[in-house]
């Protein structure tokens, strides 16, 4: 009796923890809303399986627990009951898997009018490059990092003469627009993670990786390191601003002038 | 072949020599240290892993007073926190769960559970023993070697594991823990061929493979997956040690670490985490499946009724190893590997659920129209059904691709993970003490003290765990040696975090009493007798009890019917052991 009680108990319990506890994810801040979606059905469907098979438990435990002159029914299988059984958990593998699967094509599938930026990680600080005027992000090379060009990018491109690059963790994007981060580290593994874009990737030496998403409201974000890249790893931390369309170009602008300044004596 | 003449062979006629006499052993060394007994093999596993798990279970006071009080502990500096959690995971997936289930119970209930009278290589199996201890030894060194021991994390991803900006990464940490694990898959080799083995060639007349009992299929179907999975990891293994000592480039890229170019170019980091990953998903379900062979035998022997479905079960556990090896990425969707594969990877994890699910089912639909004696063991089999199905729900968010981006990497995934594959199975190995302890001793451990133990551990479990999972999903990190100021986390977050704490210093004091249990039963423990439970496996039908080496004396059983013979209609006992002919038995001979 007390354990089908308890059983009961712990049941409630984490249901009515998970409708009033204070702890749920963070606003969104990204055009991601189909994740969220996802994962609200996906609650839905094992919060009810849950509930079910704890309460079935508890009921067997009460109804069935050893009295006196009790047998227990000898019933080797059911074909039926587990073909049923069976059916219903793919039934509902189904509808969580397949909204999962056509949110995923669109999360690898990049918009063509998405903008390049690069996302750059080392032990234990970010750093940021946005295409120029040219609209395009030039090559680098992991083996040209130099205090001078902290970033590796290669001189030889002409691409990449009017990159901004942006040290110090503060990454700028403009509202509304999709942006495809491209991913690059020169140590170890780290990971760009935002919580309010739902956005997480890692960033591996010697490969490019990428994530995309559009901001959808302005303001300033944390940015985490999500992959253990050594004991600095809690203090990687940057902020994304995400700014008005207008004061985005502004400070743009005035970024512009002064990294290109900065990289152009090097090619001559 | 030589013809040899008749008298040239020895005197000793291979019929003259009486079977049993060739297993005893002739010393006390070789009967307890070098013993070549399965079932003394078994206990010196089970103790060195479970001594291995208390190291372990400090570790994870030390982490979690960090995290619930940060900064009052001085002396876990971040170094420390991350080698902390680095072996915590590692002993307690590796050097306690897998020791545990395939050396220990593995080796103590497959020769008795399939009727034969030890291993079928002994000596293999003795040496398993001591290459597993001694890999122990290596990997506890660690803590002592200059430098301490790794803090790369427990997946010990490169390039990070074997570079200076983490603990034991350019000092002997990281190498002792490859060497050790080296030596680990090794020692495990020898044992998990002799587990495969015996269950394949040593079965006693009358146990077909259908008739065994679903702890035994469990321990035969992981270690068939673990000598498979092993090698994975071995190769990543022997790979990183020869980037780490002699230089070679497997997973370095070209690499600017501190300011300094290294010499190091064309390896990829990604390669390490699929050979990882490999081994990796597979050893969830190594550790899984025998916990639910184990908890199938003890669910129907205290409900006493037949397992439901037990056909089903069979199948539902080779899908299940056969599907782990086919889902290993899903613990890289944002790992930078190419997304296309996430289609493919959520695809094959999400159909894993389904024989999952059947398992789940057969269990609750055991208990259903039983006569559910709510003994200890019963009481940890409940708990291991609703922390394993708890568990085993996040991981469809975490397997379903999409939903993993916001949740990987968080506390939800810590979270998940101890739920399914930390609290389930380590309920179900101490629900499985509670049970075969009398076949091992002779004596019952103390009930009350085993239900004080049940209810804090279980309860406390619960408590620590499933408000962690909203931590994560909130967004706060993993692997985090102090979360520090982070806008998104309110408050209340630090306070959750400090309730954690105080449960998980309770659950883990909870686990003393326990040991007491072990020791003070051994002594003044109820004398059980030889079926206590009024089981019908074979290992309940032992001439003695605790079982010689040998097990049978002088004759091996015979088995007439399946496992779960328990209230068949018309029989005198609501259970009829396996090697029992006959439904309608003379009087007095069921009980050992």
């Amino acid at each position: 009796m007390a354990v089908a009680l308890i059983l009961v108990l712990i049941t409630v319990g984490s249901v009515v923890f998970h409708l009033v506890s204070p702890w749920w994810w963070t606003p969104i801040a990204s055009n991601w809303g189909y994740i969220d979606s996802t994962i609200v059905i996906t609650f839905w469907i094992t919060g009810a399986v849950f509930v079910a098979v704890v309460f079935f438990m508890a009921y067997c435990v009460y109804r069935f627990r050893h009295q006196p002159g009790r047998q227990a029914h000898y019933e080797p299988e059911s074909k039926r009951l587990e073909l049923w059984l069976t059916i219903l958990t793919g039934v509902g593998v189904a509808a969580m898997l397949t909204p999962g699967l056509f949110v995923w094509r669109q999360f690898i599938t990049v918009p063509e009018d998405a903008t390049d930026i690069e996302v750059l990680g080392q032990q234990w600080q970010w750093a940021f490059r946005l295409p120029g005027p040219d609209g395009k992000l030039g090559m680098t090379d992991t083996r040209l990092v130099s205090p001078d060009n902290p970033l590796g990018i290669s001189r030889e491109d002409p691409k990449g003469q009017d990159d901004v690059i942006i040290e110090g963790g503060e990454l700028r994007l403009p509202v509304d627009k999709p942006v495809k981060a491209l991913l690059r580290s020169v140590d170890v593994i780290h990971n760009f993670y935002v919580p309010e874009m739902r956005a997480k990737m890692d960033l591996v030496p010697g490969q490019v990786s990428y994530i995309w998403f559009t901001p959808t409201r302005t303001g300033t974000f944390e940015i985490l390191c999500a992959e253990l890249c050594g004991v600095g790893h809690p203090q990687m931390r940057g902020t994304v601003v995400v700014q008005e369309q207008k004061d985005y170009q502004a400070w743009l602008e005035g970024q512009a002038s002064r990294n290109f300044a900065r990289l152009a004596p090097a090619v001559q | 072949m030589v013809d040899v003449p008749l008298g040239h062979i020895g005197p000793a006629h291979a019929a003259d020599v009486d079977d049993v006499e060739l297993y005893h052993p002739h010393s006390w060394v070789t009967k307890y240290v070098f013993s070549q007994d399965a079932k003394i093999i078994a206990i010196q596993y089970s103790a060195t892993a479970l001594t291995v798990g208390l190291i372990a279970l400090v570790l994870s006071w030390l982490m979690r007073l960090q995290l619930g009080f940060p900064g009052v502990f001085s002396f876990i500096d971040a170094n420390a926190y991350y080698q902390f959690i680095t072996m915590h995971g590692m002993m307690m997936v590796v050097y306690v769960l897998t020791a545990l289930f395939l050396g220990g119970f593995g080796n103590y209930l497959i020769p008795l559970m399939v009727g034969a009278r030890d291993m079928v290589f002994p000596y293999v199996n003795m040496v398993s023993f001591w290459v597993y201890l001694l890999a122990v030894l290596i990997l506890v060194a660690s803590f002592f070697a200059p430098g301490g021991p790794t803090g790369a994390g427990w997946t010990l991803y490169p390039p990070q594991a074997i570079l200076s900006g983490t603990p034991g990464g350019q000092d002997w940490g990281i190498i002792l823990m490859l060497v050790s694990l080296i030596v680990f898959i090794i020692g495990f080799t020898m044992g998990g061929l002799n587990y495969v083995v015996t269950v394949l060639q040593a079965r006693a007349r009358g146990m077909t493979l259908m008739r065994m009992p679903l702890t035994v299929w469990g321990i035969f179907t992981a270690s068939f997956m673990a000598l498979l999975a092993f090698p994975a990891l071995f190769v990543g293994s022997v790979m990183m040690l020869f980037d780490r000592t002699l230089g070679t480039s497997f997973f370095m890229p070209a690499i600017v670490e501190m300011g300094q170019t290294l010499d190091r170019s064309g390896g990829s980091p990604i390669l390490f985490q699929h050979l990882f990953w490999f081994f990796g998903h597979p050893e969830v379900y190594i550790v899984a499946l025998p916990a639910f062979g184990i908890v199938s035998d003890l669910i129907s022997t205290h409900a006493r009724r037949n397992i439901f479905g037990y056909r089903m079960m069979v199948w539902a556990l080779l899908a299940i190893g056969a599907l782990s090896f086919i889902v290993w990425a899903h613990h890289m969707y944002v790992s930078g590997m190419n997304p296309y594969f996430g289609f493919f990877f959520a695809t094959t994890t999400l159909i894993i659920a389904i024989p999952t699910a059947i398992k789940v089912y057969n269990w609750v639909l055991t208990l259903w129209r039983g006569d559910i004696h709510l003994t200890v063991p019963m009481l940890f089999a409940l708990a291991f059904i609703v922390t394993f199905v708890n568990g085993g729900l996040t991981g469809l968010f975490l397997g379903n691709v999409v939903v993993d981006v916001p949740l990987s990497d968080t506390m939800f995934v810590v979270a998940h993970f101890h739920m399914v594959m930390g609290v389930a199975p380590i309920l179900v190995i101490f629900g499985a003490i509670y049970h075969w302890y009398p076949k091992i001793t002779g004596r019952m451990l103390n009930d009350p003290l085993g239900k004080l133990h049940f209810w804090v551990t279980f309860l406390g479990a619960y408590a620590i765990f499933f408000p962690m999972h909203y931590l994560g999903l909130m967004g706060v990190p993993r692997r985090y040696h102090e979360i520090g100021e982070m806008a998104f986390v309110p408050a209340s977050a630090h306070t959750l975090n400090a309730f954690i704490t105080i449960v998980a210093l309770i659950v883990g004091a909870v686990q003393l009493i326990f040991v007491f249990n072990l020791f003070w039963s051994l002594r003044y423990g109820r004398p059980s007798g030889g079926n206590p439970w009024r089981a019908t496996t074979l290992e309940w039908q032992t001439p003695e009890t605790p079982p010689p080496h040998g097990n049978w004396g002088a004759k091996l059983p015979v088995v007439y019917r399946w496992a779960y013979d328990y209230s068949v209609p018309g029989a005198v006992e609501d259970f009829l052991p396996q090697n029992q002919p006959s439904a309608q038995p003379a009087s007095g001979t069921i009980h050992g």
